[in-house]
């Protein structure tokens, strides 16, 4: 499947390369961009990135494999993230996160069957304070407990 | 007590009522003195860099070199991915203008033309928010070329909000720049340092968020002030985030050389059911934890914790009650490592993976007495021998968590092992199979 920046995507990737001296500096903001755009990023989409900033597709490559937060296959709707690291893990993370894997009955980087939820253990998401805390998409939702994250998760249409 | 990172006053994010509150004074002071004299200003002030390592933040300035023949950069470290570590983020929602300001004066003082501000890609809210921020500055004239007709000066510089991708490493400095320069995250082998050899091979500070918000107040009221605030070789307020089992966890600016129960008792409210405290990591998961019978007199500054075997890391304390099963938060702590070991030097790279394995076996019931030994010795084998900092962060938890805790972890390992695990290299020590057999 052929992969194209939108009009709108190619303005901001034009602002985005203003801020850096190379155009490879620009490929973390910009495959971010493709990102939104395409859910995830596919061989094309990163063939089409490197197109774009005039670099090599192996940069592009190196730089999705590397980072966690670039997924290199579709995910959720909602990608749901549980911290489990030790602040969390002391109040009781784990409890969550064995909650939400059984609510939607999907294990660590798996994508429920409708494609609605996806689920990550991720490590410290700097909300130490309001642990535990899971993340949908970009929001935070911190002090949960068991009954929190469900009404979190059934409100989510 | 006066807070200087976090005021206590309203709506502080907005840009008005920061002008309202001194706002942009220290920058239009800044303008009026030479670098040579802001540096001067920032190193008698003693300011310690709040991004782990204490390092004194005018000393690292004076390491820029004072030629033009190559462009400089600043870079602020907002990457903040220490498990326990929770502060930026209150800088970027409520002292927006104060980070900003900090970053135009110290561009000035070393003579940056563009700053980057590396924010992790997880804060998205904080990202928005400190955006926000950043484009009003432009609009009002404190940042690009506008600039100079504001402050009245031939000096102008920018500044750009780089967003990460959840890379723990790329907090650390050299890491970071790669990281903007749209690399990997690997650190670079020093030296050259930085200040020589930084982004695109330029000249490059880099700083905490924290640090560089302490900068207008220092210049606004001069080193003197500043200087008497808190411990006196570790100066200043520090932000405190504290988390697990306190009543009030949250983050808490105080001065410098705070007594660590106060912390806990005053500020965080206490143990959860005035239960006793078994552990404290006192700044973030990477450095030395305390045994909860040696917290009496400990203050909170980077000398005073050196002096009890431990470092003052991010201020990130991590409380941990008499009920905690300290082999669970090893185990986790060392999957962090392994997971974010970046896997350039072998020792980071494997070490951090076997002390994982090793640990799971202790729990798994098959360790023994002499894998706490092994754990200890592959740590001491990561520990000074990786490029950058990530395998002493690795290596101390393990090391220091069962030196201190001995008695504790020798409640789950055997003396003899019941079952060999051929395929476990270090189990045949204790096996009761010859090798020759297993070798067959």
């Amino acid at each position: 499947m052929k992969f194209a920046f939108t009009e709108e995507n190619l303005k901001k990737i034009e602002a985005v390369r203003k801020k850096y001296p190379t155009a490879l500096a620009a490929v973390m903001p910009v495959i971010y961009i493709a990102q939104e755009q395409n859910g995830y990023i596919s061989e094309e989409v990163m063939e089409e990135i490197a197109n774009v900033l005039g670099i090599d597709k192996v940069n592009v490559l190196s730089v999705v494999t590397f980072y966690t937060m670039y997924h290199t296959k579709p995910m959720g709707k909602y990608h749901v993230q549980v911290c489990t690291n030790v602040s969390c893990m002391l109040r009781g993370a784990y409890e969550i996160y064995d909650h939400v894997k059984n609510k939607l009955g999907i294990d660590n980087m798996q994508v429920t069957s409708d494609g609605k939820f996806s689920l990550e253990e991720v490590e410290c998401m700097g909300a130490c304070g309001g642990a535990p805390m899971v993340a949908i998409n970009e929001d935070y939702f911190e002090n949960l407990t068991k009954e929190k994250i469900e009404e979190i998760l059934d409100s989510l249409k | 007590m006066e807070r200087i990172v976090l005021p206590q006053i309203e709506n502080f994010n907005q840009i008005d009522v920061y002008l309202a509150n001194k706002g942009f004074e220290a920058a239009k002071k800044a303008f009026s003195m030479s670098s040579d004299d802001i540096i001067d200003q920032v190193k008698k002030s003693g300011l310690r860099g709040r991004g782990g390592a204490a390092f004194l933040t005018g000393l690292k300035w004076s390491f820029m070199p004072k030629s033009n023949d190559k462009p400089k950069y600043l870079c602020i470290n907002g990457d903040e991915s220490e498990p326990g570590s929770f502060k930026d983020r209150q800088i970027f929602e409520f002292n927006p203008f104060q980070l900003i300001e900090g970053a135009i004066i110290t561009c000035y003082a070393i003579g940056a033309k563009v700053a980057y501000l590396y924010i992790r890609g997880e804060y998205h809210k904080w990202i928005k928010l400190m955006q926000n921020a950043v484009d009003i500055a432009y609009e009002r004239g404190f940042l690009g070329e506008k600039m100079k007709d504001t402050f009245n000066t031939s000096f102008s510089c920018d500044l750009f909000i780089h967003k990460g991708a959840g890379a723990y490493i790329c907090g650390e400095e050299s890491s970071l720049m790669n990281s903007i320069e749209g690399k990997r995250g690997y650190p670079r082998v020093k030296p050259p340092f930085p200040a020589q050899n930084g982004l695109w091979g330029n000249p490059t500070t880099i700083n905490n968020v924290e640090t560089i918000t302490n900068i207008p107040p220092i210049i606004r009221n001069g080193w003197e002030w500043f200087s008497k605030i808190g411990a006196p070789k570790h100066p200043g307020t520090i932000l405190f985030g504290v988390s697990g089992h306190v009543n009030k966890p949250g983050v808490y600016e105080l001065p410098s050389g705070t007594l660590l129960t106060e912390i806990i008792e005053n500020y965080a409210g206490g143990v959860i059911g005035g239960k006793k405290i078994k552990c404290v990591i006192p700044g973030g998961s990477s450095m030395p934890p305390l045994r909860g019978d040696q917290l009496e007199g400990v203050r909170m500054d980077a000398e005073s914790l050196k002096e009890v075997g431990s470092a003052i890391g991010t201020g990130g304390i991590m409380v941990m009650n008499e009920d905690t099963n300290l082999l669970d938060v090893l185990i986790r702590i060392a999957h962090f490592y392994h997971h974010e070991s970046c896997g350039q030097c072998t020792p980071c790279r494997e070490g951090t993976g076997w002390m994982e394995k090793t640990l799971k076996r202790i729990k798994a019931g098959y360790g023994t007495s002499k894998d706490l030994d092994l754990l200890c010795d592959v740590a001491n084998h990561i520990e000074g021998n990786t490029i950058c900092a990530l395998g002493d962060a690795a290596a101390w938890p393990v090391k220091f968590m069962i030196t201190r805790f001995r008695d504790e972890f020798e409640k789950y390992v055997k003396n003899e092992i019941a079952i060999p695990v051929p395929n476990k290299v270090h189990s045949m020590r204790n096996t009761a199979i010859p090798l020759a057999n297993l070798e067959k």
